[in-house]
């Protein structure tokens, strides 16, 4: 035990440790978990100078205060812009920053989006339950203690934060407006045309019942075919959409049930499970169907991304430095404008 | 046997489907399809789920192509099955009706016999574990006496126990921790399918054998503690 710890003074119900996630009991029934936003999972580790999957926080919507307790603590927020500050002093999130014992990190609700990270350096120094750090809220397992965060949770640390710069990455975007790709199936044959072409041509909105185990969509419902809404229950994937009998889907998400009973019309690609996530009730989403090979091709173009995430940090300018950057770039704007 | 079929699931899974029936036979070529995936040890995949009918199988899309790695499956399929080796049998303690299974009298009432009947119906057969899912160790069994057969409830109840006995359409169920439920709730057993911090932390496999032991209700609490304390309490049988 190092003795730092981040003290977790108040934070929203729904915040919890997430890593990588969980894998191989899915035929047991439990699924992986891991982040709502995996891109963003990924940079804040980036940022934080973490080894990928490092365990970290997931706020949802509501904000939070930490204390660094024991040493300075290295920290980074990447996803959803929750407005960040130190001891009343505004920070940039998509940077790293350091926490030093006794000052207090205020985070408040992000203007977009629902979801980020918040990585710490070295991680967090709490057991693993089957192989992961990460909350499966229902089971019970992982988290602290097999539960989300709370106040009062002293989360401890490996160790204080080293003296490697600080730097930043460009804000991740929230893809809004962006149309959430699919691949048709597995169950896609059971539905009519026009349950098909609701799929893809109408809009859909978040509902109110949306969490880390699926979000219901709202809209125009989808016909099913002559064999109703009842199949003899298969596997799920993050991505599902079922459709139940009231032709409203659910997209299955990171908590999600491991099998299923109402047919899968398609598949939210893995690349786009973060734009689903993102999307806050009454946000619209439109899906638009692509093929399984530009599925794949789009989810190794977001590996090439990831694992060049370390060669895209960037210098943490100072505010002068920015003022200066800023100024160069609106005279090159005012150049190309004239 | 139908052939089987392959299904996609995105750029991270694929299904086989052997059909769209309750089957023993047809489960068991999921299982042994499951047996030979894990063997060959295909690159990418990430995890496999047998399910009544059909094979999931998890894979990473940038370490594999999910229609090359299917079409290897499906390649796998066309072996003969092989017998079914290495399978379980348990019984399984269970405390049936009064606060323990709720249902107990109505579903008497609605076959027009007793409750005790419906306990004799209920604890008779083999059944055959054909999936593991839903939420961890939630044990789906098949064998069920069909005049016991009633379908599922018009509104779930939100909450129901851990450890609930119960049945749905053609179907049995073994569940593990609480949760929302359509089913009809016959009883309860101190078994612990799934318990993080026990070894095993899960039970059952699929493709195993229970039979359901009625135990009366003053046996509850020192079963139910000392599968708490991490016991297994389901007593494993010789087939």
């Amino acid at each position: 035990m190092s003795g730092v710890h981040l003290h977790v003074l108040d934070c929203g119900a729904a915040t919890s440790l997430q890593d990588a996630g969980r894998r191989g009991y899915q035929r047991q029934g439990l699924s992986p978990s891991g982040p709502m936003d995996a891109l963003a999972f990924a940079a804040a580790n980036v940022l934080a100078g973490n080894p990928p999957g490092t365990v970290a926080i997931e706020m949802a919507l509501a904000g939070g205060r930490f204390r660094a307790e024991g040493g300075p603590v290295r920290l980074a927020l990447a996803g959803a812009p929750f407005g960040l500050r130190i001891d009343g002093e505004p920070v940039a999130d998509h940077r790293a920053f350091t926490l030093h014992a006794g000052e207090t990190l205020a985070l408040t609700p992000p203007k977009a989006g629902l979801f980020a990270c918040l990585a710490v350096q070295g991680g967090f120094d709490l057991p693993e339950a089957l192989g992961s750090r990460a909350l499966h809220l229902r089971a019970a397992l992982g988290g602290v203690d097999g539960r989300g965060l709370r106040a009062g949770d002293r989360l401890p640390l490996p160790g204080a934060a080293d003296t490697r710069p600080e730097r930043c990455l460009d804000a991740l975007s929230l893809d809004p407006g962006e149309p959430v790709r699919i691949v048709l199936g597995p169950q896609g044959d059971l539905f009519p045309e026009a349950g098909l072409a609701t799929l893809t041509g109408a809009a859909f909105t978040v509902s109110n019942r949306a969490d880390r185990m699926g979000y219901q969509l709202d809209g125009p419902a989808i016909a099913h075919g002559p064999t109703g809404f009842n199949v003899v229950s298969d596997a799920t994937v993050a991505g599902s959409i079922q459709v139940p009998g009231n032709g409203r889907p659910i997209v299955l998400m990171a908590d999600r049930q491991t099998t299923g009973g109402y047919p899968k019309i398609a598949t939210v690609i893995s690349a786009d499970l973060r734009r689903i996530a993102q999307r806050r009730p009454g946000e619209t989403v439109r899906f638009r169907a692509i093929g399984l090979d530009e599925a794949v091709a789009v989810a190794r173009a977001r590996g090439r991304l990831v694992a060049a995430l370390p060669d895209a940090l960037r210098p943490v300018l100072s505010a002068d430095e920015r003022l200066l950057s800023a100024n160069v770039a609106g005279n090159v704007v005012d150049a190309l404008s004239d | 046997m139908p052939d089987p079929r392959l299904l996609p699931c995105g750029d991270t899974a694929f299904t086989v489907e052997f059909g769209d029936a309750i089957d023993a036979g047809v489960n068991a070529a999921v299982l042994a399809l499951e047996a030979r995936v894990l063997a060959a040890g295909l690159p990418g995949v990430l995890e496999t789920v047998p399910t009544y009918r059909s094979l999931t199988v998890h894979l990473d899309p940038l370490a594999a192509d999910p229609a090359e790695t299917g079409a290897a499956v499906l390649r796998l399929a066309d072996a003969d099955s092989a017998a079914e080796a290495g399978r379980r049998h348990w019984r399984i303690p269970v405390v049936y009706g009064g606060d323990f299974g709720i249902d107990l009298e109505g579903v008497a009432a609605h076959h027009g016999i007793t409750a005790e009947e419906v306990i004799a119906r209920h604890s008779a057969p083999d059944y055959r574990i054909f999936m593991i899912g839903f939420l961890p160790g939630y044990a789906y069994l098949g064998g069920l006496d069909p005049r016991l057969a009633l379908s599922r409830r018009p509104a779930p109840r939100p909450v129901t126990p851990a450890g609930t006995i119960s049945i749905g359409g053609p179907q049995a169920l073994v569940a593990s921790i609480a949760a929302p439920s359509g089913w009809h709730l016959l009883g309860r057993t101190p078994v612990r399918s799934f318990k993080p911090g026990r070894d095993p932390v899960f039970l059952f496999e699929p493709g195993d054998t229970v039979r359901f032991e009625p135990i009366p209700e003053s046996r509850w609490g020192e079963l139910d503690r000392a599968a708490a304390a991490g016991e297994i309490v389901a007593e494993r049988v010789a087939p």
